[in-house]
């Protein structure tokens, strides 16, 4: 089963790194990681996606609090929330194509030298499903960013000096 | 006051209370170095030979004190050397903190002479490390090294500082606000949830044991041990680093567990009915096969480290805290209990695995078995030395025959099992506790791989005692080869110098010991003289250490010592 966690951790240098050297020194596998700033400077929030069926995820959460830069690990995986997932992918461009795209609610963000780049923003089975849908039309080229995801009202992930 | 950084790193290190410091000097450090004329009447610099041998001995000397060690090194090689210490203390738990010096933050990251990313090298094998590149952060960052090392679970911060910093002046008065670690707050006590359920089952169970491990120490929970186990009669199993836990003689006390422990302990754990796990962690020499341990029982464990919760054996209670906060929560509720019928059943268990003891038989006078040698050094020291051990059959012979009545008197390298950290190691302890008798009883093996170290004793004159169990074999790997690999003994046996020649060429007095006849006067000899010493006892080559659990198998499937017990002819002298 997918499980998602979210870690609020010190905005320094390395953190990142301290994360991914625990993963691949206790043997977690992930499915995604994503890193970026939140509405405090000083407080970056990472959304991590791991298979339950492959990784303990109880370990991850306490693993993860043993970092000394980890401030706040939350498991938003049975709570109401939201989570999106990017993808930009160039295909030939074809009406079929431009179909599929706005079926799926993506949007042509570039058309050049017969290619049209994609941009889906949605929950990631869409955004898989999307991708295959594409795959018969040939992918040139694709990139994601991975699951970022927040809770819903009043589920909020804050620092506990922040609440 | 005008400091410069490298005033700043003695002054942070006074502050935190530091005495002694072991170190090597080198380029990316010399700023420090130089600074130490202003403040070598306040902190002690040993000189070590080799930069592990300073982590090793920054280790021993927490481990005896309680106290954070610190271990100090210059970049680059100095640096990557002082990595299987450190490796050592994260492992066992040790509260260490290592400063390096880098190459200046001007060339950082340009392969300059002497740079390495030590922070990077370090990361899995520290509990938290720190680069700084300017004066401003000294004070912070080893501010925070030593709490992060001592507090929680305890263990090694490295703070790598480079050297412009160590050379940049600041007007400097030592900080005083309270840290910044929003993400570091260890657990202390139990919710009062907990406490019920553990009582629950500690009052419903026929067939209690309490697992002892380290963190009892680590959390001075000693006495609050003591106290659970007689009032509630519950025998008390030892891990390796738990020796010292609870008084080997005290008649709850059943001794070491796990692949070499005594067979009535093991036996025991299999057949209990619930397990009271305090500040141990379920190792793998511990457990044996996790699938068939201690089948039947149900499982309280009290750690300080989440994390070791569930991590390897499943619990029906797990209780993240101070071992000695959640005794002192427990015990008021805890009545007084009897197990007459567990406790016989075991005396009868620890009855035959006494028959079988090599300690027991009468050995033919002109050999000498280790076991032997380890029990008379026992008996000649009246069993109150801190023993400090190094890797192998001689570290586990140590386990089972000189046994601790007091805490923290044996120190060892139990779960990296480091060769080569004992020698070093015991002259961290005896700067530790300069009070008491100090024995470093080492392998001809894991000696070599640190003995340069005679030099640092002799330089500055530690009053350490050598005992050198030399079978003239690497003997535990040697033990597995006779029993896992077909007795193919590639690569185990040692063409060894004279010991005893190598120690007087360091200007340290020696003897050799043959037979258990001359041990006792060996012995006196050793505590007569008021610096280092080393006495070599010259053992059988191919000797067992048993009982043993090979690894991954069930916990009660041991090989024993045969009876009568193998190359020992004369045994029916005693029985």
């Amino acid at each position: 089963m997918k499980h998602t966690l979210v870690a609020l951790v010190e905005n320094e240098p390395g953190v990142l790194n301290r994360v991914a050297s625990l993963f691949r020194r206790r043997n977690f596998n992930i499915d995604s990681l994503t890193v970026g700033r939140t509405e405090d400077p000083n407080i970056s929030r990472m959304t991590i996606v791991l298979d339950s069926d492959v990784t303990r995820v109880d370990q991850v959460q306490k693993n993860l609090y043993k970092l000394v830069n980890v401030i706040q690990v939350y498991e938003i995986t049975e709570q109401p929330s939201v989570s999106r997932d990017l993808a930009l992918i160039k295909v030939r461009a074809s009406a079929e194509v431009a179909v599929l795209a706005s079926q799926f609610g993506a949007r042509i963000i570039d058309y050049r030298d017969g290619a049209m780049i994609l941009d889906l923003s949605d929950e990631e089975d869409r955004v898989e499903q999307f991708i295959e849908a594409l795959r018969p039309h040939g992918i040139i080229e694709l990139v994601r960013t991975g699951v970022v995801a927040m809770g819903r009202g009043n589920h909020v992930v804050q620092a506990p000096q922040l609440a | 006051m005008e400091l410069t950084g490298a005033e700043i790193i003695w002054e942070c290190l006074l502050r935190e209370g530091v005495e002694i410091v072991f170190g090597y000097p080198g380029g990316a450090i010399l700023p420090t170095y130089d600074a130490l004329s202003k403040y070598q009447d306040r902190v002690r610099h040993v000189l070590v030979r080799h930069e592990q041998g300073a982590t090793h001995m920054a280790d021993g000397y927490a481990r005896i004190t309680g106290k954070v060690g610190v271990a100090m090194a210059t970049s680059g090689p100095g640096a990557t050397n002082m990595v299987t210490g450190i490796a050592t203390a994260m492992m066992d738990s040790v509260p260490l903190v290592c400063i390096t010096g880098q190459v200046p933050s001007t060339v950082l990251g340009s392969d300059a002479f002497q740079e390495t990313d030590i922070t990077g090298i370090t990361l899995p094998i520290t509990k938290h490390n720190f680069l700084v590149t300017n004066v401003k952060q000294i004070a912070p960052a080893l501010r925070k090294a030593f709490h992060i090392a001592r507090t929680g679970r305890p263990g090694p911060v490295l703070v790598d500082i480079t050297k412009d910093a160590q050379n940049q002046k600041l007007d400097f008065t030592y900080p005083t606000e309270p840290l910044r670690l929003p993400g570091y707050v260890p657990p202390s006590a139990a919710t009062p949830d907990q406490i019920e359920r553990a009582l629950a089952l500690i009052k419903s169970a026929e067939r209690p044991l309490i697992l002892a491990g380290h963190g009892v120490m680590m959390s001075g929970a000693e006495r609050q041990l003591l106290e659970l186990a007689e009032r509630a009669q519950i025998p008390v199993a030892l891990t390796l680093l738990g020796k010292g836990a609870m008084p080997e003689a005290h008649p709850l006390c059943l001794g070491m567990m796990g692949m070499h422990g005594a067979a009535a302990v093991n036996q025991a754990i299999q057949s209990a009915d619930l397990l009271l796990a305090f500040g141990m962690r379920f190792d793998d020499r511990v457990t044996g096969n996790l699938r068939t341990y201690s089948p039947n029982s149900r499982k309280i464990h009290i750690d300080i480290d989440a994390s070791e919760l569930n991590k390897n054996v499943k619990v029906d209670v797990g209780i993240a805290g101070d071992l000695r906060t959640v005794l002192e929560q427990l015990l008021p509720h805890v009545p007084s209990l009897s197990h007459a019928a567990w406790l016989g059943e075991i005396r009868n268990w620890q009855e035959e695995t006494d028959e079988r003891d090599i300690v027991h038989h009468v050995a033919p006078s002109d050999k000498l078995y280790a076991a032997h040698a380890i029990h008379d050094l026992w008996a000649a020291t009246n069993g109150d030395a801190i023993v400090v051990t190094d890797v192998g059959q001689h570290q586990m012979w140590t386990a089972q025959y000189y046994l601790n009545q007091r805490p923290r008197t044996l120190i060892t390298s139990g779960g990296l099992g480091t060769m080569g950290f004992g020698f070093p190691a015991a002259i961290g302890v005896k700067l530790g506790a300069p009070q008491e008798t100090v024995w470093a009883i080492v392998g001809d093996g894991g000696f070599q791989m640190t003995l340069c170290e005679l030099a640092t004793a002799a330089q500055e004159n530690v009053n350490v005692n050598v005992a050198i169990i030399n079978n003239a074999y690497l003997g535990m790997v040697r033990q597995w080869q006779e029993f896992f690999h077909g007795e193919r003994y590639n690569a185990t046996p040692m063409h060894n110098p004279d010991f005893v020649k190598l120690a007087e060429a360091y200007g340290i007095a020696a003897r050799r010991v043959r037979t258990r006849a001359e041990i006792p006067e060996t012995v006196a000899w050793a505590h007569s003289i008021n610096a280092p010493t080393v006495v070599e006892f010259q053992v059988e080559k191919e000797d067992i250490v048993y009982p043993m659990v090979p690894a991954g198998a069930d916990l009660d499937k041991m090989i024993r010592r045969p009876a009568p017990p193998r190359n020992l002819p004369d045994w029916s002298e005693n029985h």
